[in-house]
């Protein structure tokens, strides 16, 4: 079995960084790599790859944070479910920080409310099989990777007749953002690097429609540094050869089908729907909401009083997502906007773009 | 056998359960003549010469239980390492709890006889203590509140300005074990493994300071663990510290459960590791000292300290990678990310 | 997005199965990878496995990583 320090190996890091730089003095001109996925923003910034490049080569990171592309009015639904009497949101630990309108779930929490973190969906079918007179309500955030497994706890508490078990789905699709980006004429990427953990329940056949529609080179990675720089290394080199194909080198774990038994849970609880990106806006068919045979899971039927949602003024995240300007470029940018203080979808989540600059690439005369 | 089975706000009143309490709970635990006396304050002996050395701290954890302690363990070996790193003697601590109504008797009593035993192997006495009982749903079963009395003895000072450029920094064992436990045990991770850290630290601190060698400060990294200790020196020092993340020991079980719920072992507490700042052509010296004490046989040099320079962050990770990368302070508590 | 690791199979029974990295252990459900088999190394996401580490492509990821590793030891 291939181990950590394999995959971590500073001396396979070094000689990958060399095949990339011997690769890099081929290209015509420097190219921009977008990744969308916040593990992997966050293994780059941790491990401070981008300082490892070449000038040649951008790193960037798209909308792969799943809570930072999370609308405010989702934030704010979820609050004000969780101030019901006999209710229990359960939620991903990411979420709890994330600013609503007035607050966000920690400081709801604070106030009262019955807001627990789980690790996973089926510790809340748990929570819900063990008090079976409250309403257990899972935050369902997440890509194609997440969905199955609150497929999964849905299918769970469906057999196991537990009614009290609801889901108030936010779920959202890589393809159609991602379509919308490399259709964008505003946007520059020359590359995608796509995640290696949607593709192992999509497989990486979902990801051939970039190079074929777009003519966009794309590499679905992994998530070590070594995994990230396979990818770099793909995508330059398809440059430099005038290719544009999508190539998997995560093959330990995805193939070009994907788990078709997770894809059919999916598909058994949810519909695509359009939905509202964080910074994007409405992208049709973008999002998975619950099919109306589970409207009694549905949290979202739970008529509860939101108000008009509160986007953050200033804030330039839609930007920071789509790759335009990289998180420094923000005038809030560590100034107004820090991981204590986010104003912005993309300094909440400890994945964001900004937040992983702020942790991990501030202060160090960082390049580009 | 105790009475005790289960606790009563009548244990809280001051009456009759109130005695019974005490004198079945904790004064066969912590026997010592000072808290027999059970006047309204422990008259002490006097203290040996030097500056006394004086902290309180409280103790909530969940579970009350887990592998390698409980709350009674922690409450004393907190207060104790907090004496120990200031390069006070620990002498004497008090001990006060706060239980809800309905807690098991049994459970307090395996608290109780935690808290005995670090206190006996700091070379401690429990000397004053006491009990509240507060109506059930309104607390969460056990707080402990301790504090302690120690003294630094003449000639021995140590503190944060005292650190200087050129100074090494050392950690007593592997980080972040007392942590990752705490938070394996909420999430249904489990190994024989994976235990807590938490020891008193009052013979390694000793020993260490017995080796000779020029030992500039001591933290011990509890909450917000390393990275958040080291933020804190930097800013007390006006230095800046680099961390070597090779070099940084992490049990392959700590690391395990750190990749499985999205941590960062910088970043999670210790309950009994020692960080050390020292002079640099005494760093062998420091790091035989503390390997030569069972509970430093892990120690290791993990980083350097060097002036502060304009733009550069205060604390910084060299990555295995030769690059470095800020390490700020935590923002809010760490929880398990999965997206 | 999606962090998930790679644990392997010790128990398992029916749709239920004990992950094991490194000495730590955890029950995770097999309902999205009925076929994984003890011994098999599973990714874990969410309490769930969501596919199975490939040993053939695993080794051959190793093999690219030494080869690269080499490349420096030789420059």
């Amino acid at each position: 079995m291939i181990t950590r320090r394999e995959l971590f190996d500073p001396a396979a890091v070094a000689g990958l960084i060399a095949e990339i730089r011997a690769r890099a003095a081929g290209l015509k001109r420097r190219v921009t790599l977008m990744e969308v996925c916040g593990t992997h923003t966050n293994a780059i910034a941790a491990a401070g790859l981008r300082r490892l490049l070449p000038d040649t080569v951008r790193l960037i990171s798209g909308p792969g944070c799943p809570v930072c592309v999370t609308p405010v009015g989702y934030v704010d639904r979820a609050e004000a479910l969780a101030a019901r009497p006999e209710t229990t949101v359960c939620t991903f630990g990411d979420l709890l920080r994330v600013p609503s309108s007035s607050g966000s779930l920690e400081r709801a929490r604070a106030g009262g409310a019955d807001i627990r973190v789980v690790y996973s969906p089926r510790d809340a079918v748990g929570i819900a099989r063990a008090n079976p007179g409250r309403t257990v309500i899972f935050l369902g955030v997440g890509f194609e990777t997440t969905v199955p497994t609150v497929a999964a706890a849905l299918a769970e508490a469906e057999a196991g007749g537990v009614s009290n078990f609801l889901v108030l789905a936010g779920h959202k699709v890589m393809p159609e953002p991602l379509s919308a980006l490399a259709g964008d004429p505003d946007v520059q990427v020359d590359g995608f690097i796509c995640p290696g953990h949607v593709s192992v329940i999509t497989g990486w056949k979902a990801f051939a429609f970039l190079p074929e529609k777009f003519g966009i080179p794309a590499a679905v990675a992994g998530f070590t540094p070594t995994d990230v720089l396979r990818g770099v290394l793909d995508l330059v080199g398809q440059h430099v050869d005038g290719k544009a194909e999508v190539h998997n080198v995560y093959s330990r774990v995805v193939t070009a089908d994907g788990n078709p038994v997770a894809r059919a849970t999916v598909d058994r609880f949810f519909a695509k729907a359009d939905a509202v990106w964080r910074g994007l806006g409405l992208i049709p068919g973008s999002g998975l909401d619950l099919r109306p045979g589970f409207s009694h899971r549905d949290a979202a039927a739970i008529p509860v009083e939101v108000g008009e949602p509160e986007e953050p003024a200033g804030c330039m995240c839609g930007d920071v997502l789509k790759g335009a300007i990289d998180p420094p470029d923000c005038p809030l940018f560590g100034t107004t906007c820090s991981p204590a203080t986010p104003v912005g979808a993309c300094m909440v989540s400890s994945e964001g773009a900004c937040a992983a600059w702020h942790r991990h690439e501030r202060l160090m005369g960082a390049g580009r | 056998m105790s009475k005790i089975d289960t606790i009563l706000l009548a244990h809280g009143g001051g009456g009759r359960l109130t005695h019974e309490l005490v004198a079945e709970a904790f004064l066969p635990a912590f026997s010592n003549p000072a808290l027999a006396a059970l006047s309204d304050s422990a008259i002490l002996a006097e203290l040996p010469p030097g500056r006394p050395a004086l902290t309180t701290d409280a103790f909530v954890v969940d579970p009350l239980e887990f592998p390698g302690g409980d709350l009674g363990v922690l409450s004393v070996c907190g207060t104790v390492n907090d004496l120990a790193v200031a390069g006070a003697r620990p002498l004497w601590l008090t001990f006060a709890v706060i239980l809800e109504e309905g807690l098991d008797g049994a459970l307090l009593h395996r608290l109780v006889a935690g808290a005995a035993r670090a206190a006996a192997e700091a070379g401690v006495a429990i000397v004053a203590g006491d009990t509240k009982v507060v109506p059930r749903g309104k607390g969460d079963r056990a707080f402990i509140v301790t504090a302690g009395l120690g003294v630094v003895p003449p000639g021995r000072e140590l503190g944060d300005r005292r650190i200087v450029a050129g100074d090494v920094l050392l950690v007593s064992g592997p980080i972040a074990e007392h942590g990752a436990t705490i938070v394996a045990c909420r999430h249904d991770l489990a190994g024989p493994g994976l235990r807590s850290d938490c020891a008193p630290l009052a013979s390694l601190v000793e020993a260490l300071l017995a080796s000779g060698a020029d030992v500039h400060a001591m933290h011990d990294p509890t909450r917000g663990g390393v990275a958040t200790t080291c933020n804190e020196v930097a800013s007390r020092s006006g230095l800046r510290i680099v961390i070597d993340e090779t070099a940084v020991p992490v049990s392959p079980q700590v690391a395990s459960v750190c990749e499985v719920l999205g941590l960062d072992p910088l970043y999670i507490a210790s309950e009994g590791r020692l960080l050390a700042w020292v002079a640099a052509d005494h760093a062998g010296r420091a790091l035989d000292a503390l390997r030569a004490h069972p509970l430093g046989a892990g120690a290791a040099v993990i980083g350097r300290v060097e002036t502060r320079a304009a733009g550069r962050a205060p604390v910084a990770l060299a990555t295995a990678f030769g690059v470095e990368r800020p390490l700020d302070l935590l923002v809010g508590g760490e929880v398990p990310r999965i997206c | 997005m999606c962090l998930a690791i790679p644990m392997q199979v010790k128990k398992r029974d029916e749709f239920l199965g004990v992950v094991e990295l490194d000495g730590v252990e955890r029950e995770v459900s097999l309902m999205l990878e009925p076929d994984a088999q003890v011994g098999d190394w599973v990714l874990v996401h969410a309490g769930y496995a969501i596919g199975v580490v490939d040993e053939e492509e695993a080794k051959a990821t190793v093999a690219l990583l030494r080869e690269a590793a080499m490349l420096v030891g030789e420059a």
